[in-house]
């Protein structure tokens, strides 16, 4: 297939998802809004946290893992968009549904990747989101701006924090995709799922900077790839990784981000070898 | 009486086919039961952190390490109630709404409420129940043999403390009643669920902690218009502290429980009644 051919393929399947996504856009910016309502108690929780072990507020504030009081309102809403990107709802259970059913077999006569219309179909989705969730999300931020205590980060961190972001998204894809693969070898795989989802839930820093984790369970944690789905973006904007180690940083994750990539297709190969499909 | 008894008939009619329908997929309850068991495993594992960092959830408000899994204990009771009794009901009222099943409902003689909210129970979700008693336990323990202040409840304190729980069960109840209302007029209510999560989500920590700033309007509507608040905070008072010396203001909300869960039990019956009455069938 010529090169541009495959392009308009591509734009095709864009086009498609994205159209498919807008059509519920009130229900969703609702939806989205709504979503934030938790922050409010974790704001009193966390003010309660910091009144209790001396200021909250003030000159001499109080820290718990490297946050103020103001901190962990933003690493709050930070997470939160590190989540909007790395957060695949349903992708794993698709793939391996795919697999049981036996609609896997269309992508092997058809010339289209697997992989690339999974992840094609979910940057559709992702960009439909944010044209919606943009629009909740600045309003909620503007509320909240007095608890971003240091203003805006500068213009290196800025831009280690988008690629972060985008490198969190594709992880949290690949990483999804991988362990739907599992389909191939096992049938039903809700429970493996269910096991990955808390990990994820917990380790990637979305209930809690991961900084608050006991000493050695932190050392651990640090090697798992759980927290560039949503700790890392967020420590990254608030300054809580130094600026001269975030090349470096960036660069593992980048380094899991490949690692994640082999993984996905070495299991989709093998596991196209494995599977038989039977009737129409 | 021999109407209570037919309706308790009824109800343990519908206890043993739920209980029978569990039983016969058998993986699928143990997989839901460790599935709401990871869930509290991590809810716990993050209050245990932020007690690695703090002696109390607010400054003198007396909810230190010990106090607090009371108060989560009791939020465990009462939302395992919920869930196992009246979730799946509620989801599954909007689903009658919408493909007209709710006619059959209806047509039953027997009291339409009493029908939809009872027809189904999740006995899995009664793990979280269990959940509930050994943290309870574990936190009454260390509580008894506590060096500097040792505190044992007295009976008088644990026969309120159930009274509450059933307040605090009713009451969501209630607003569960009035969401499923609230579907009759919108046609569906997809995001039923969604918004109780939502809501509910400001009854799981101490009301102390609203009470300044911009949270005093929150603490006020949530106490007195929509009476979330005190759902788990009352009872998991009376057991976590001694019941004297106690301020004014904590009779005072103690006997506002009392009241508003007779009148939200009672708005919430009326709106439903009124809601079934504008509730067009689907179905030819």
């Amino acid at each position: 297939m010529r090169f541009s051919n495959r392009i308009s393929v591509w734009v095709m399947i864009l086009k498609t998802s994205l159209g498919e996504r807008l059509v519920y856009r009130g229900d969703f910016a609702l939806g989205t809004l709504m979503r934030f309502l938790p922050i409010i108690t974790q704001i009193f929780l966390w003010y309660a946290v910091f009144d209790a072990i001396g200021q909250a507020e003030g000159s001499s504030q109080s820290q718990i893992g490297g946050f103020r009081f103001a901190d962990m309102v933003a690493y709050y809403l930070l997470a939160m968009v590190a989540r909007a990107f790395s957060s695949m709802p349903g992708l794993a259970s698709g793939i391996a549904q795919q697999i049981r059913d036996g609609e896997i077999k269309r992508y092997l006569i058809q010339p289209v990747d697997f992989i690339a219309f999974l992840l094609l179909t979910r940057v559709a989705h992702k960009l439909a989101y944010y044209v919606i969730a943009v629009a909740p999300f600045a309003l909620v931020f503007y509320l909240a701006r007095d608890y971003f205590i240091d203003g805006w980060p500068s213009i290196p961190v800025l831009l280690g924090f988008c690629s972060s972001l985008v490198m969190g998204f594709l992880i949290g894809f690949f990483l999804e995709a991988a362990i739907g693969m599992i389909g191939f070898w096992f049938l039903e795989v809700t429970s493996l799922l269910f096991v990955m989802m808390l990990f994820s839930f917990f380790l990637s820093g979305h209930m809690f900077p991961l900084t608050m984790l006991p000493e050695g369970v932190l050392e651990v944690v640090n090697f798992l790839p759980f927290k560039y789905l949503a700790y890392f973006p967020a420590a990254i904007f608030l300054g809580k990784i130094p600026e001269d180690e975030l090349a470096f940083e960036l660069c593992i994750e980048a380094a899991w981000l490949a690692f994640f990539i082999v993984l996905c297709r070495f299991a989709y190969t093998r596991g196209i070898k494995r599977y038989s499909g039977f009737g129409g | 009486m021999t109407e209570f008894s037919r309706y308790w008939r009824v109800w343990l009619t519908f206890a043993r086919n739920s209980l029978v329908r569990d039983m016969t997929f058998r993986m699928n309850f143990i997989l839901q039961a460790v599935s709401s068991l990871g869930w509290t495993a991590m809810n716990v594992g993050f209050y245990l952190i932020i007690f690695q960092h703090t002696p109390s959830i607010g400054e003198g408000t007396g909810w230190d390490e010990n106090r607090f899994f009371l108060f989560i204990a009791t939020t465990w009771f009462i939302n395992s109630i919920i869930q196992a009794f009246f979730m799946p009901n509620a989801q599954e009222f909007s689903e009658l709404i919408r493909t007209g099943g709710l006619d059959f409902a209806l047509l039953k003689p027997i009291d339409t409420q009493f029908l939809i909210s009872f027809r189904k129970i999740d006995w899995s979700q009664l793990t979280n129940f269990l959940v509930g008693l050994a943290i309870a336990a574990v936190a009454l323990h260390r509580l008894a043999n506590d060096p500097v202040q040792p505190m044992v409840p007295s009976p008088l304190a644990l026969i309120l403390y159930g009274v509450f729980v059933i307040c605090g069960v009713l009451i969501m109840y209630s607003l569960m009643i009035t969401l499923s209302a609230t579907s009759v007029w919108l046609g569906r209510n997809q995001s039923l669920y969604n918004f109780w999560f939502y809501i509910t989500n400001f009854s799981r920590y101490p009301m102390e902690i609203y009470d300044r700033g911009w949270g005093k309007p929150l603490y006020s509507v949530f106490t007195f218009v929509i009476p979330i608040l005190v759902v788990v905070n009352v009872p998991a008072r009376i057991l976590a502290m001694p019941l004297s010396p106690r301020a004014d203001w904590e009779w005072g909300i103690a006997l506002w429980t009392a009241l508003v869960t007779v009148l939200s039990l009672l708005v919430s019956r009326w709106l439903f009644r009124t809601s079934l009455k504008s509730y067009r069938s689907a179905s030819s």
